[in-house]
């Protein structure tokens, strides 16, 4: 039986593990605040609150219900608008948007609330970046956001800066309803079991497979691996990065050592989806997506990550990222292995990371060309370099020529456009709806420069490699 | 809100307008709409024993139908029935403007998503099932994706119109310079987040009720009665509220409300249609593409003299509304500007794209684009600011348009001139100058883009709208219109003149759901008209049971009808309170067998237009405006940010400036969205690549621009705006197209080989082309 419970209500139920949570909600419990909008993560409408019990106190994060199986419900507080509605009156969030006219159509709002919502029960920093990236994966088409934005501001007032809220201080000012109260005691009672689940496709957080296979995924077995503690965290030993397939984007997001380590992190993240969908997507999800223009996968590719997978009898193997894909979502692993985690050397100080992706629309959405690009100086000297590319071959592509060239050459604008040249004999990219062929070498070309524009810029600017710039 | 430095003028106005919002009215949705309570058509309580339906579309853009095999899909358990052509009883034929067009393909398909049939299954995910099982073969034939293709082929909807002033052949000849070019702007998606849905019951006597979420009910109710071949008084249709429109479900909520009666009409079960976003995406036509052509004159002091364009719409399979939305470009082809000597041309081109349809702006978006473009190349190779250009030709008062009506009222230099002294647009120039001069990797552009737009449906017939008023004996009220409320405020402000005229409280009044059986053949909630129409009709209502109920109350307190007015839920007497208050004065009126319902009849006066001689006074008024778009370009990448975008825009005397600057704001970054990432793309065989949100992309709260400021002109508003508020809906819309302008200025300071292109939308793979075109 899958059991969580659902605003302020138990729910104990043997409905298909595999259907959407949003389903669930809107259609078996008849909580039509959660909207449809588009059924793939890119719009927010069908936006809830997942609460997990950690030692004595529940950790809220937003998601898209649309793309999330219902049992990975399991054990947690789910939260939709209605649950947090108080008796006659608005909450702080509801109340932000209201006086601010940041609801015209409405088909939107309660998206929009329930990701404030979250943002004010979440652990982050309560400041108006944060709140905005809190809502960053919710499309509203009336209000063009500026009324959304003043919404922001007021719900961010009302959060006095808060670093840390519990949730007395929380109910005590109207952003949420006093029943929230008893669920972290309610959660512990409930000591959800680990669910009995059948062979079937491994689901972690589904964002891509939902998107992808909804229908199969609701009608066929699916085995859910978001909850195996044997996949997960995140730990650092003699220089040496482990991080586990089940870790998300947003655990990568939160941990403090990692953000120490690679600076630019969170500026990277915040171009890889949504809040919502990094809340749910997982890394192994995203590697073997395969998508020639995986993001975290082109980001761990320049790492020279090493992955480590797990077979049905437990034994271990360890290969190189770049020689995991094989052709066009092809990739060297067998129906009973599962990837169990990623390991990277840790930069040093002598060695630069940097990541870009361009896309149509900067946030929430999928590269035109994503790169990245590791690399070691010494003595002006590059002794190590490591550079990937997405978007412009059948596979998330590790420049092995053009990372071979740089190795030990000075680190000049004539090196790099050197390097360049060799680039673009490594990459060939198609024209698609991501943009042309031409387009496309242009890109990379230009974002091979702007890694050394943006890890260097007192030695480079554009002007080193565009004379008329 | 920020302080801006140095610009008092503008912190002054800033302050005004937000204290305005402070007082202004909120939307009477926003309550239920926070708290998702709501209520849509997939929201509503379904009857026992529904049934889901999942249209099944062509997989082809043109051919024939060789052979269809159901036998599978009808197998599936829980499929109910699967409904074809076959099964209509009525006609075939949902074309409004022309019958052109089928509900279900018959012999052959004429686009991409061209419905077939209706499979209706126990739920959507086994109806979608059974979709999976369906077999088609189709003999291709040739595929028209573009405009310029139909007509080199002859491929028309209807024949071409063409307005003209002047002569401009001879004027052309008189001008010192002469330009021409091409442009190109691409369709737009919708994108209202709740996607097209219908849901019919089966009522007594084969009556059938129909929720949908449609900007036109009687054209749903009109149809549906075509198809099933019954008369229009068995079919109610209902409908809440939309989770959007944008014209997007003017005309193309029609099919699957029908396709819902039609199941319901066979089977006597209720019957849910609501359409997937995939689904969504693939079926219903978009805003129209056009290439277009100009040629534009111009004397030495920058008049323009002469312009003359073509332009080709891409209508797509079917008429839908493209005869109308062509006949908009026309009358918008010269935006706000006086030009002598014009000839417009629009050819509706026939194609294998879903039929386009409305979209805010309807066309004028379209035309405004071109002469915009032709102004940028003029002054691009005179080498002027387009701006100059600009401002020596806005319209002035008692200047004629091009159809014929004279401007009166105007306010395109007032907006202009106003604009630029409370932006201080000088200094913004020098701003953008002086940054260009100091960064090689980031180039600022800065554009301005006035917009004058005709309110009143062009079809003069359309401009009408009834309102029904009761007063209940407690002395709330109910109030039923025409109006479809879609987020863009309509019911605050029908409550705000009936609370107005009644002074009482707005808790007593409430605003009903749009119904056939309540309203009648009423037009559709489109042409930014909504508010004006249903608004007078509402006024006319309520001043008319006021009326009535003076006559009770003079006789209730003995004293003559024209002392007493109606004030805080009691009656004034010579502008006293007397003792009668108002629920006592209904009380008596009841008693008194007075009427304490309303049904009044608005029809715009004035207005007329002649089709024959393409001459007339079409438009009740115009809404003006100007706005400055700035943005910086990251050169290194491609990528760009809006800075702000700054606009003047005339309200008129605006009732509620809270939902009017939504309206300005939505509409302004709807305009962006347009001309910069939405970018609609189908293959050469007609297949739609932007098929879903993930490759689809509208705005998101990161891209809007940094800094909106509105500031309202102060005018006088005009008599035929109801409470002298202008409509709102679509003239914003057109601001956004300063955002081409701005991001083309900005490639040029970074690359002086650049070639102007008029190429909608700019987005960030041409600002990159563009960037390093003809360079090394």
């Amino acid at each position: 039986m899958i059991t969580f419970i659902l605003n302020n209500k138990t729910i104990k139920t043997s409905e298909h593990s595999g259907t959407t949570l949003l389903d669930f909600v809107r259609y078996q419990q008849r909580l039509t605040g959660t909207k449809i909008g588009c059924r793939e993560g890119d719009c927010g409408a069908c936006t809830l609150l997942v609460g997990t019990l950690s030692n004595d106190t529940v950790e809220y994060q937003s998601i898209t219900s649309c793309i999330s199986p219902l049992g990975n419900a399991h054990g947690k507080h789910i939260v939709t608008v209605e649950g947090t509605n108080l008796k006659d009156k608005l909450t702080t969030a509801q109340e932000a948007m209201n006086a601010n006219y940041a609801t015209q159509c409405g088909f939107c709002t309660p998206g929009f609330v329930v990701a404030l919502t979250g943002f004010a029960l979440s652990n982050s920093d309560k400041n108006y970046s944060n709140a905005i990236d809190a809502i960053s994966g919710n499309i509203c088409r009336c209000t063009g956001y500026k009324a959304i934005e003043k919404a922001a501001h007021q719900v961010v007032e009302k959060l006095e800066n808060k670093t840390e809220t519990t949730l007395e201080w929380l109910i005590e000012n109207q952003f949420i309803p006093d029943y929230f109260e008893s669920i972290p005691k309610r959660l512990n009672d409930i000591a959800a079991k680990d669910l009995n689940q059948p062979k079937g496709k491994y689901v972690s957080g589904g964002t891509d497979l939902y998107v992808q296979q909804a229908d199969h995924l609701a009608d066929n077995n699916v085995h859910l691996i978001a909850e195996k503690d044997y996949l997960k965290g995140i730990s650092i030993e003699n220089n040496i990065c482990t991080i586990g397939t089940n870790a998300t984007v947003s655990d990568l997001w939160n941990h403090t050592e990692l953000n120490t380590i690679l600076p630019n992190l969170r500026k990277y993240l915040k171009l890889v989806s949504s809040e919502q969908i990094r809340n749910m997507a997982s890394l192994g999800g995203n590697l073997v997506n395969a998508s020639p223009i995986g993001d975290m996968t082109i980001f761990f590719l320049a790492l020279n990550s090493t992955i480590t997978i797990l077979n049905s009898e437990e034994k271990e193997r360890t290969i190189a990222l770049k020689n995991f894909y094989q052709g066009y979502k092809t990739y060297d692993l067998k129906d009973d292995e599962l990837l169990k985690s990623i390991q990277f050397k840790l930069p040093t100080e002598h060695s630069f990371f940097n990541f870009e992706k361009v896309c149509k629309r900067t946030h929430l959405d999928i590269a035109s060309v994503n790169t990245a690009i590791h690399i070691s100086i010494e003595n002006e000297t590059i002794s190590e370099a490591h550079v990937s590319i997405g978007g412009v071959a059948a596979i998330p592509k590790y420049l092995h020529d053009t990372s071979a060239f740089l190795i030990g050459k000075p680190l000049t604008s004539e090196t790099i456009l050197e390097a360049n040249e060799i680039l673009q004999k490594e990459i060939a990219p198609i024209s698609d709806v991501r943009g042309t062929n031409d387009y496309k070498r242009l890109l990379g070309r230009q974002l091979f420069f702007a890694h050394f524009t943006a890890l260097l810029p007192k030695q480079f600017t554009l002007n080193d490699f565009i004379p008329h710039a | 809100m920020h302080k801006n430095k140095e610009n008092k003028v503008l912190d002054i106005k800033l302050d005004a307008v937000s204290k305005s919002l402070k007082q202004s009215i909120k939307n009477l949705d926003s309550y239920t709409h926070v708290r998702g309570e709501s209520l849509y058509v997939d929201d509503i309580n379904i009857r026992q024993g529904t049934f889901h339906a999942v249209v099944f579309d062509a997989p082809k853009a043109h051919g024939k139908i060789k052979r269809i095999d159901y036998s599978k899909a009808e197998a599936l358990e829980g499929v109910e029935r699967i409904f074809t052509y076959k099964d209509v009883p009525g006609e075939n034929e949902i074309g409004g403007i022309i019958p052109d067009e089928p509900l279900f393909a018959e012999a052959e398909v004429h686009f991409w998503g061209m419905p077939i049939a209706l499979i209706v299954a126990e739920s959507e995910f086994i109806a979608r099932k059974a979709r999976g099982l369906i077999e088609i073969e189709i003999e291709d034939l040739p595929v028209i994706t573009t405009a310029k293709e139909a007509k080199a082929k002859g491929s028309f909807i209807n024949a071409p119109r063409s307005f003209s002033l002047g002569d401009t052949e001879k004027a052309f000849a008189d001008c010192d310079y002469v330009f021409k070019g091409e442009t190109f702007s691409n369709g737009q998606e919708h994108l209202y987040i709740e996607a097209q849905g219908a849901y019919a019951e089966p009522m007594e006597n084969g009556n059938i009720k129909v929720t949908s979420s449609t900007q036109g009910p009687t054209a749903v109710q009109k149809t549906i009665a075509k198809v099933l071949g019954i008369a229009m008084h068995k079919i109610e249709v209902d409908v809440t509220r939309l989770g959007g429109g944008f014209g997007g479900k003017e005309d193309q909520a029609t099919p699957w409300a029908v396709m819902a009666a039609l199941a319901t009409y066979h089977l006597n079960q209720s019957v849910k249609l609501i359409l997937n976003r995939h689904d969504d995406l693939r079926m219903t036509g978009k805003r129209h593409p056009y290439e277009s052509t100009y040629k534009i004159g111009l004397t030495k002091d920058l008049k323009i003299l002469a312009y003359q364009t073509e332009f080709l719409q891409n209508s797509g399979a079917a008429a839908d509304l493209s005869p109308a939305i062509a006949e908009r470009t026309l009358f918008h082809a010269t935006n706000s500007y006086c030009v002598p000597n014009v000839t417009t041309k629009v050819l509706s081109c026939k194609t294998n794209l879903p039929p386009n349809t409305a979209f805010r702006g309807f066309g004028g978006p379209q035309g405004m684009f071109v002469i915009e473009s032709a102004i940028a190349k003029a002054a691009h190779e005179i080498g002027v600011p387009t701006r100059k250009i600009q401002e020596a030709n806005l319209l002035d008062e008692n200047d004629t348009f091009s159809y014929g009506q004279i401007a009166k009222k105007v306010e395109a230099k007032n907006t202009w001139d106003s604009a630029k002294n409370i932006f201080n647009t000088e200094a913004l120039e020098r701003e953008v100058a002086a940054f260009n001069k100091n960064n090689a990797s980031f180039k600022k552009g800065l554009s301005f883009m006035p917009i004058t737009f005709g309110i009143s449906f062009t079809n003069t017939p359309m401009n009408h709208a009834r309102a029904l008023v009761h007063i209940y004996l407690d002395g709330s009220v109910g109030i039923s219109t025409a109006a479809v409320e879609m987020g863009q405020g309509v019911n605050t402000k029908m409550m705000q003149i009936a609370a107005d005229v009644f002074s009482i409280p707005i808790e007593k009044i409430k605003i009903e759901t749009t119904n056939t059986t309540r309203v009648a053949n009423t037009s559709p909630s489109a042409a930014s008209s909504t508010a004006d129409l249903n608004g007078k009709a509402t006024l006319m209502a309520c001043n008319a049971l006021v009326e009535r109920l003076k006559t009770v109350a003079s006789e209730d307190l003995n004293v003559s009808e024209k002392d007493i007015t109606l004030k805080e839920e009691a009656i004034f007497v010579n502008g006293k309170k007397s003792e009668l208050s108002w629920t006592n004065l209904i009380s008596s009126a009841m008693l008194k067998r007075v009427a304490l319902t309303e049904n009044a009849h608005y029809a715009t006066p004035e207005i007329h237009f002649d089709k024959t001689k393409e001459k007339g006074h079409p438009f009740a008024y115009h809404v003006y405006g100007t706005a400055i778009t700035t943005t910086t370009i990251d050169c290194t990448r491609g990528t760009y940010e809006f800075d702000s975008v700054k606009i003047v825009h005339d309200y008129g005397k605006s009732m509620s400036e809270g939902i009017d600057l939504g309206q300005v704001e939505g509409a302004l970054i709807q305009g962006i969205g347009w001309m910069t990432m939405e970018e609609i793309a189908y293959n050469k065989d007609g297949r739609l690549l932007s098929n879903a949100l993930s490759t689809y992309k509208v705005p998101d709260i990161f891209s809007v621009p940094k800094t909106v400021e509105v500031i309202p002109v102060e005018t006088e508003g005009n008599e035929m705006a109801i409470l002298k508020s202008k409509a709102v809906g679509e003239p914003p819309l057109m601001y956004g197209i300063g955002a081409y302008f701005a991001l083309q200025n900005a490639i040029k300071a970074f690359n002086p080989n650049y070639d102007l292109q008029f190429h909608a939308p700019m987005t960030p793979e041409k600002v990159l082309m563009g960037l390093y075109e003809n360079t090394k």
